[in-house]
């Protein structure tokens, strides 16, 4: 199990930047697509705000990702005293 | 000691029934805002389209997606220097002061931009308000609850988010019935606002009856109250690692499975497949009806075989089976296939004429209801338009069918998919307040379990209805399409939380 941990751990590495890039394009491709004026805005307002909370979600994912491949999850703390 | 035993269970009632009022309210006040949205929106926001999808923008998105999570953070923290008792104590005073004043806004005729503006101020506080709570009403009653009965505790907290949309559901339809669809519009939307006031001025008055978390004063007591909860949380290693394996393994999985169980379904039901405005929303409070039992069922039920794999259980189900039942709803309610053979019979036309908006061009509408041989009705509309210059290109009459209601088996049929689709919701969300209680120590647990818990639904829960719009404009998609984020989404909580997750039961929260 500590092997499938550390291997999926690259794997979120990888899906953070990964989801990152897929919504700033879809973010482009929407503003892009939306008429000019106040519907151009409120649609680049939707997904600044979309993109300025994933990033920091999938930056965590990273970090998940990396604590995973370093093992720090090979063993959960169960008490208070291990945190 | 019979006296003793029932001393200690008269006790945790009444710890239960202070906090989930509380939340349940809390609840009811961010739904009631939501079911009306329409409503405030014709009152309150400028009639110009643009600029009130502009403030709705903000209100909707802002209040769900940042503030909520914002105030996980500052009343997490809150609730771990000063204590949960005075903390939730606040988040329900915010919340229900808000919820008033939104009832007592002027009109936009009456004080212009003022009123949108108050309104997305008000929502805001809402959104920060809801953050703080959930989290605080969960820990005050785990560290109350003995050990062993955790999960069955705190699932009656886990009721009041389903309880809560019940209630707001409830008190509208009500309002509504009483007064009379004008008079609602004009100004009976505002009595459920007001209401809410009466509502926490009870809830203050019994929470302010309670002591404080034995858990957290003893801590207080012996001086080792934590300086700083953010820093503890979320710069220490082996903290920050259970925040991470908490949100992705457990909350993010939940928060769409519960969105999907209660939220898209109605709104698939009625958008997609072109249901009753009433039918799809009686469908939901009969499904929501019979499924709350199983918060309490599967929480209680967590206390003896683990959180883990019930949780987890109900996010492989809704992979399994969304699509499935999604398409037995499409199937259901294809009328325009199923007139072709099964029409009995058709009404007279009902013509109506008016102008196309912001135009001089003539829209003609013409409404037949027509009834299947199995007892479905639906009305189809023809909408032709009468371009005032004669040379331009003359548009093609569109066919629209609307308020489809089901045949008694299929209206059975749906109510149960629904009424599974909540029972999943009660899998993922009744066990998981005590798996995210024991999943952090007392020092820092307001704040370690509030932020995964409000990503998880605020975020990953809330933008289903978002994701699954965008996901149906790709090219080639289909009506199921939407269904891939939940789907996606639970699938890798599932994964992550299989791998990365070990089954917890009645773990110690006294440290």
């Amino acid at each position: 199990m500590s092997g499938l941990k550390k291997i999926l751990g690259l794997l979120w590495i990888v899906l953070g930047p990964v989801i990152i890039i897929f919504l700033f394009m879809q973010a482009a491709d929407k503003i892009a697509a939306a008429t000019e004026g106040i519907a151009r805005t409120n649609t680049t307002l939707q997904w600044a705000i979309i993109i300025l909370i994933f990033i920091p979600i999938c930056t965590g994912l990273v970090i998940f990702g990396y604590y995973a491949w370093k093992g720090e999850y090979d063993h959960l703390p169960e008490s208070s005293e291990e945190l | 000691m019979r006296s003793t035993e029932s001393n200690v269970t008269q006790s945790i009632t009444q710890v239960i029934a202070a906090s989930s009022l509380g939340t349940l309210i809390e609840w009811y006040d961010f739904y009631i805002f939501g079911s009306l949205a329409v409503i405030i929106g014709q009152q309150l926001f400028p009639s110009d389209a643009g600029a009130s999808a502009l403030i709705n923008t903000l209100a909707i998105f802002a209040a769900g997606f940042i503030v909520r999570p914002f105030g996980a953070l500052v009343f997490g923290r809150l609730g771990d220097l000063i204590g949960r008792k005075y903390t939730f104590l606040l988040t329900l005073v915010l919340m229900g002061g808000s919820t008033f004043l939104i009832g007592l806004i002027p009109s936009y005729s009456s004080i212009g931009y003022a009123a949108p503006i108050l309104v997305l101020i008000l929502r805001l506080v809402q959104g920060l308000a809801l953050g703080g709570e959930y989290g605080g009403a969960a820990t005050y009653v785990a560290e109350h609850a003995p050990v062993g009965r955790r999960g069955f505790f705190t699932s009656w907290i886990q009721t009041t988010a389903t309880l809560g949309l019940f209630l707001s559901l409830g008190v509208i339809v009500l309002t509504k019935n009483i007064l009379g669809a004008k008079n609602f519009a004009d100004w009976g939307w505002r009595i459920p606002f007001l209401v809410s006031i009466l509502l926490v001025v009870v809830s203050i008055y019994i929470r302010m009856k309670m002591h404080e978390s034995p858990v957290f004063s003893k801590l207080k007591a012996e001086g080792k109250v934590s300086a700083n909860p953010l820093k503890e949380s979320f710069q220490k290693k082996a903290n920050f690692k259970m925040v991470l394996v908490a949100l992705f393994g457990a909350t993010m999985g939940q928060g769409v499975v519960w969105y999907t169980g209660q939220f898209y379904a109605q709104s698939f039901l009625e958008n997609t497949c072109k249901l009753d405005f009433n039918e799809s929303r009686y469908i939901l409070l009969w499904a929501i009806v019979f499924a709350t039992p199983f918060f309490v069922i599967f929480g209680s039920w967590s206390d003896k075989v683990g959180r883990k794999w019930i949780m987890l259980t109900g996010m492989l189900l809704g992979v399994i089976c969304y699509r499935p039942i999604y398409q037995y709803f499409l199937d259901t309610t294809k009328v325009k296939e199923m007139q072709k053979t099964m029409l009995l019979s058709e009404s007279e036309p009902v013509v109506e004429r008016g102008l196309v908006p912001g135009k001089a061009d003539s829209l003609i509408t013409t409404t037949v209801t027509k009834t299947l041989t199995n007892g479905m009705t639906f009305k189809e509309s023809k909408v032709e338009i009468i371009t005032e210059d004669v040379l331009a290109e003359v548009p093609a009459v569109q066919t629209v069918i609307k308020d489809v209601t089901l045949s008694q088996s299929s209206y059975i049929m749906v109510i149960l998919l629904v009424f599974f689709q909540v029972v999943l919701v009660t899998m993922v969300y009744g066990p998981i307040a005590a798996f995210l209680v024991e999943l952090f120590p007392t020092q820092i647990r307001y704040t370690s379990m509030s932020l995964p818990y409000h990503i998880g639904n605020g975020v990953f829960g809330g933008l289903v209805p978002f994701i699954a719009t965008l996901i149906a404009s790709f090219q080639g998609s289909t009506p199921l399409s939407g269904l891939w984020y939940p789907i996606g989404i639970a699938a890798l909580s599932f994964i992550i939380g299989a791998v990365y997750i070990d089954n917890r039961r009645g773990d110690n929260v006294m440290d």
